[in-house]
């Protein structure tokens, strides 16, 4: 089962939520921090990282020698990312889609691929719970294709969590994709409804069955409930706001080791979720 | 004219709440959300629109089933997966980068412009604002932010405004490297958790690498002081100055949900007499 925790916006306790439930659960679980813009997850799991990685995507390289100028690639190339300029062929590996396009048009056999760098990802444990993020390189803009490639550590026998980046466009969306199911944590603010709203629209999209996390529940308004109650999203865990829970997560600590009472109410959150999947609990 | 952008690293770090707090002190400027991903300063500025565009950017494939064959040269060639057994184009896989529809040996394959969001030029109760909406799980948000900057500047032209205050995207990629080129300061909002810190620490390296100017803030900063003093210390090792402080206060909360600034709220609390002496600051540091 894979279930990926997203919401709308950053700074909702996303993370907060994916790292305590997953140390909540016990064996047999994976953590997976797709915001590989801001990782955060391992902050607070402060994982043993036994592996680095670098991920690379194919950009072209073109050879001189056998290029006769004819345009194709710059003709075909969508995003201007190889260009022909007097007497030469300019690429700009940054704006690169890795589409291929390119080489497979060339008829003189000039182009081929080497790796341009995306980021890292690393692998590790915290006990018996195992973790695996992805960073991107700074200054990288796209964060998909390394999406793509943490995911790609998903074990399918096992339960996996995914921590999402924020948003509602490419990077959420590759992280949520083929997920049995998300869970959206929010804040009962008009901010955090409007937000909401658009990620629902993105869960929505991809078929996906999903239920509410409310964070800091008690600041704000009713706004949020309102909206779940009229489109049937159900609610599976309230979190109240408590200056004890700020200050434990600012300090980098779990609240499942630190508040009595967490990690219960975690495991119930589970069991909710699998209740609503169709799965046979634990 | 100098534009200011307001970013964060990651989002919920009272960005929005700071750039229409900032809003309510200036005078002369334009605002721009180009938070285009999840906008939310409208909400608070209540903005009346005047004028509304279509976004349009990329294209995405579209199979003719009558003309196609099936030959499964496109399946092939297509590095995203995003072409069904049956023929048909995924169309939130489909990247939009042509090679079928150049390759296809029966032309089967239309590629049609995609329209993937909306941009607004709108008056609020502090003068003018533009923003956007980027359609759900849309791509090209770097293009819809550059497009929504660039028309805050000629808005700001025209008006003789002489600054433009921009609520910058989340996060360190495509959106926010769009929103900080060019720029003539950047001021990051941050929180003092260790969560907080590991953000801003990155987002400080991306203003370093675009080379542009950086300044901060830090919010909620009673939450954790001591990691509020190690990202001044952060800040100082890298020349970025720490303009300020702001308690954690919920007035920011209640003022978000009457739709009000700070300043039209509360003004007369601490938070926002802090978010007054950064404002004169970064004004100042603007002059330099
Ligand atoms: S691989 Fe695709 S996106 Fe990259 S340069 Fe070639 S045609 Fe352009
Ligand atoms: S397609 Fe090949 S031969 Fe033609 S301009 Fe590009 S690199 Fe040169």
């Amino acid at each position: 089962m894979i279930i990926s925790i997203a919401s709308g916006k950053g700074g909702t306790g996303k993370t907060t939520v994916a790292t305590n439930l997953a140390l909540s659960l016990g064996e047999n679980v994976q953590l997976l921090d797709c915001d590989v813009e801001e990782p955060n997850a391992h902050l607070f799991i402060q994982p043993t990282f036994e592996s680095t990685e670098t991920v690379t995507t194919p950009v072209p390289q073109v050879d001189m020698e056998k290029c006769s100028l004819c345009g194709k690639c710059d003709e075909i190339c969508q995003f201007r990312s190889i260009v022909v300029v007097g007497t030469t062929v300019l690429a700009f590996p940054e704006l690169c889609h890795s589409c291929g396009g390119c080489m497979a048009v060339c008829p003189e056999k000039a182009i081929t691929e080497i790796g341009r760098e995306l980021g890292v990802i690393q692998k590790g444990w915290r006990g018996s719970l195992e973790f695996v993020h992805g960073k991107s390189r700074v200054g990288e803009a796209m964060s998909p294709p390394l999406i793509e490639k943490v995911r790609e550590h998903i074990s399918p026998e096992k339960l996996n969590i995914i921590d999402a980046p924020p948003g509602t466009s490419c990077p959420v969306i590759a992280a949520m994709r083929d997920t049995d199911f998300v869970l959206l944590v929010t804040e009962p603010t008009p901010f955090g409804l409007n937000d909401l709203k658009l990620a629902v629209g993105a869960v929505k999209i991809l078929g996906i069955p999903c239920g509410l996390i409310i964070n800091r529940s008690d600041l704000g308004d009713d706004r949020v409930k309102t909206y779940a109650e009229e489109t049937g999203l159900p609610i599976l865990m309230e979190i109240p706001f408590d200056r004890r829970i700020a200050e434990v997560y600012s300090r980098g600590e779990m609240l499942v080791d630190a508040i009595p009472g967490m990690r219960e109410k975690f495991v119930e959150l589970y069991d909710r979720i699998t209740a609503l999947t169709g799965g046979a609990g634990r | 004219m100098k534009e200011i952008i307001i970013i964060s690293g990651k989002g919920g770090t009272g960005k929005t709440s700071l750039v229409s707090a900032f809003s309510s002190l200036a005078e002369n400027a334009v605002l721009c959300d180009a938070d285009v991903d999840a906008a939310d300063l409208h909400l608070i500025m209540s903005p009346r629109t005047g004028e509304t565009h279509e976004f349009r950017s990329g294209h995405s494939a579209v199979i003719n089933p009558e003309k196609c064959t099936q030959c499964g040269l496109c399946r092939e060639m297509c590095r995203w997966n995003a072409i069904s057994e049956d023929f048909e184009v995924d169309s939130i896989a489909c990247e939009g980068c042509g090679v079928c529809w150049y390759f296809c040996p029966e032309k089967a394959i239309d590629f049609p412009e995609n329209t993937c969001g909306e941009w607004f030029i709108s008056d609020t109760r502090f003068g003018p604002m533009v923003h956007a909406r980027l359609g759900i799980a849309e791509e090209n948000s770097g293009k819809l932010v550059s497009l929504v900057r660039q028309k805050a500047r000629e808005l700001a032209e025209e008006k003789k405004l002489d600054m433009i205050i921009t609520d910058g995207p989340p996060g360190v990629g495509c959106p926010v490297i769009a929103s900080i080129g060019g720029a003539d300061a950047v001021l990051i909002v941050t929180e003092p958790t260790v969560s907080g810190k590991h953000d801003m620490e990155r987002v400080v390296q991306l203003a370093e690498h675009f080379r542009v100017p950086a300044m901060l803030c830090v919010n909620k900063f009673d939450l954790n002081a001591e990691i509020a003093r190690d990202i001044e210390a952060f800040g100082r090792e890298k020349g970025v100055e720490c303009l300020g402080h702001i308690p954690f206060d919920p007035v920011f909360t209640r003022s978000m949900v009457q739709a009000q600034t700070v300043f039209e709220y509360a003004p007369d609390t601490d938070a926002a007499r802090n978010v007054r002496e950064i404002w004169n600051r970064v004004l100042t540091k603007l002059q330099d």
